[in-house]
């Protein structure tokens, strides 16, 4: 949104490929999430558990889900702020599901169907009316948990089936959880999606220049239209398995997700006007932001003093390495 | 073409029609001058989030700078219970500056996006209001009548409040269309690259957009801490959308360089008619954020529509979408 006159400079030779990983985004976060893990193993005795381990996963693998479409979405040039409320209304649809005694299966595929539903409610405005996404999803935010509101009020759906608490409660062998396993394998396939296909290159290309990915024989409405789809499945996905994590639906499910979904993305190294980043940083750093929330609340910092510590960090590490370029170029 | 002013004037004045077949009292002027002064904070608020939009940033900080202020005025007001009001007001005033010109600053010296740098301060200001009160709450009791009393003193049947919005709609208006600084806004959105070329810094007008957002949240603070005698944490929760909302709906193109200080007025008025009218109707209150949403949507697809017919955008929408 911003406005920079000056180009990109293109340097005349390229670092070679082992200077460049090092010198990467990703692996200056994993240092990072390798000291914040030493740091955290020091400042509590309980922090090594493995059990205190898995439990801290349920930190992040929600938001870590969502953020894995974000990512994409992000790179392609757009951005969706509803997913949160997309959450809070699959839940409510769940509940309307439970409520009219349906079972397990069916409860899932209303929660997935409701993402779905809304993501594509999302690509259409933004697609085919040629609407800017960052105002379209500040509108199906109040949209979505609105409806939540007007179905639920004051109220609350409880009681879901016991078989429906495997996704937010199970574990698939030891310490492992459902849902980290979910989120890992899901972390693989879009690694591969965005990485290694077509349409990986697709987003990208979008996301740098829509024009000349147009002519190149990218269809980037399609390929924006998928991505809203996507993360609007994602984020009905993070809705099973927080409903079913909390037992319960409240209109207020899930309220400022949104926020760390998008911390998150950043966090990971994508731009935020697009065109750049990659699911290994996404993942990376949904393990930071985890790590960081669940040494915390061994200390007992309260939740929203955390939050300063992730606006901090949204912040500072966008800010930091510009401000060292610019004391270079200074130096010189 | 009809002006989106006068669309959203006409919807205005149907909205109180409807509303005064169910209930007559509703159009009395005394209750609109009630309503109006209800939606004063979010019509100050719209304004200078429709600076910053008009140079193609976006302010979500405002509320929590609005909430930060309002608390630091509340607690100084509780240990310093002599201060006189006018004191209050330039330090209400200074401060939301400050806290303004931080996302000015990130956004200006290091080319930080707009919407990461207010997302973080976002939080960063919310996250300080607890650190700062401990979580507690400072309710009337603790606060002087001469701080409480201030924005409900009523001249000629209009509260302060109501009037202090009259005076920064007025101001605004004439500062955006008559001063140098004030077409540098509608510049810097419309094209950055040719206001460079007219000798406009592009970084420092958002910086100062930034800065007017944040002194004009910060105003607010105090205002809504006094108005309501109480202040804590989660004051004014979520309201950077409702902010946006009024800015979308009044024909602020996000896009930057299109807008008006009509349209914001209008804007944020459409929301309070229907935030005031949903009780008086026997409207249950949890209608109100989905009919908010929906409003955002039509206006946003409305906005679309009628640049599109004038031309005009074309240009830009070629630039914004790269």
């Amino acid at each position: 949104m911003t406005a920079s006159p000056t180009g990109r400079i293109v340097p005349d030779r390229l670092a070679s490929p082992t200077s460049r990983a090092l010198k990467s985004w990703e692996s200056l976060l994993a240092l990072v999430a390798i000291a914040i893990f030493i740091a955290n193993s020091f400042a509590s005795p309980y922090f090594l558990d493995p059990w205190n381990l898995s439990d801290a996963t349920f930190n992040f693998t929600e938001k870590a889900m969502i953020a894995l479409a974000m990512a994409l979405l992000i790179i392609s040039g757009e951005i969706d702020l509803s997913v949160a409320s997309i959450v809070a209304l699959a839940s409510t649809a769940m509940g309307l599901m439970m409520q009219a005694g349906f079972g397990t299966p069916a409860i899932v595929l209303t929660g997935l169907g409701t993402g779905l539903i809304c993501g594509a409610f999302n690509g259409l405005l933004v697609t085919r009316l040629g609407l800017p996404s960052i105002v379209v999803t500040i509108g199906t935010m109040s949209l979505f948990r609105g409806i939540s509101y007007i179905v639920l009020g004051d109220t609350a759906f409880t009681g879901y089936p016991a078989s429906f608490g495997w996704f937010g409660q199970g574990y698939v062998v030891w310490v492992i959880t459902v849902e980290l396993a979910i989120f890992a394998l899901l972390a693989v396939i879009y690694g591969i999606v965005l990485h290694k296909t077509n349409f990986g290159r697709g987003v990208y290309a979008a996301g740098n220049n829509p024009t000349a990915a147009m002519f190149s024989g990218v269809r980037v409405g399609r390929v924006k239209f998928i991505l809203f789809l996507l993360t609007g499945l994602m984020s009905g996905l993070a809705s099973v398995c927080l409903t079913s994590r909390l037992g319960s639906t409240r209109p207020s499910i899930g309220a400022g997700m949104e926020l760390e979904v998008v911390t998150v993305v950043v966090l990971g190294g994508v731009s935020i006007l697009g065109g750049s980043g990659s699911i290994p940083g996404v993942v990376i750093a949904a393990l930071v932001m985890g790590l960081v929330t669940f040494g915390l609340g061994l200390l007992n910092v309260p939740g929203i003093v955390m939050s300063i510590v992730i606006g901090v960090l949204l912040i500072g590490v966008i800010a930091l390495p510009r401000i060292w370029q610019k004391a270079r170029a200074w130096k010189k | 073409m009809i002006s989106r002013e006068s669309i959203l004037s006409a919807a205005i004045i149907a909205l109180l029609a409807l509303i005064a077949t169910r209930f007559a009292g509703f159009v009395a002027p005394g209750n609109l001058a009630a309503v109006f002064t209800d939606t004063a904070p979010l019509i100050i608020l719209a304004l200078g989030q429709m600076v910053v939009i008009l140079t193609r940033c976006i302010d979500l900080s405002v509320a929590a700078n609005l909430a930060l202020t309002g608390m630091v005025c509340a607690m100084l007001n509780t240990a310093m219970p002599g201060l006189p009001v006018a004191l209050t007001l330039a330090l209400a005033i200074g401060m939301g500056a400050g806290l303004g010109a931080i996302n000015g600053l990130l956004v200006w010296k290091l080319a930080i996006p707009s919407i990461v740098v207010t997302l973080g301060t976002m939080t960063i200001f919310r996250g300080s209001i607890f650190l700062l009160s401990g979580g507690e709450w400072v309710n009337a009791f603790e606060m002087s009548a001469s701080f409480t009393g201030f924005p409900r003193t009523v001249i000629l049947g209009l509260p302060v409040l109501g009037w202090i919005a009259i005076v920064i709609i007025a101001g605004l208006a004439l500062m955006l269309s008559r001063s140098t600084q004030g077409r540098a806004f509608f510049a810097v959105g419309g094209n950055p690259h040719a206001a460079v070329y007219a000798g406009i810094d592009v970084g420092r007008t958002q910086f100062l957009a930034f800065t007017l957002s944040g002194a004009l949240a910060g105003l607010t603070g105090y205002l809504w801490v006094a108005r309501y005698a109480v202040a804590y944490t989660d004051i004014a929760g979520g309201f950077e959308l409702d902010v946006v909302a009024a800015c979308v709906i009044g024909g602020i193109s996000i896009a930057g360089g299109i807008g008006s200080v009509g349209g914001a007025v209008l804007g944020a008025l459409f929301l309070g008619v229907i935030k005031n009218a949903l009780p008086v109707v026997g409207i249950s209150p949890f209608w109100q954020m989905a009919i908010s949403g929906a409003a955002i949507i039509v206006a946003v697809a409305a906005n679309s529509r009628a640049g599109r017919s004038k031309g005009r955008i074309i240009l830009k929408q070629a630039e914004v979408r790269q």
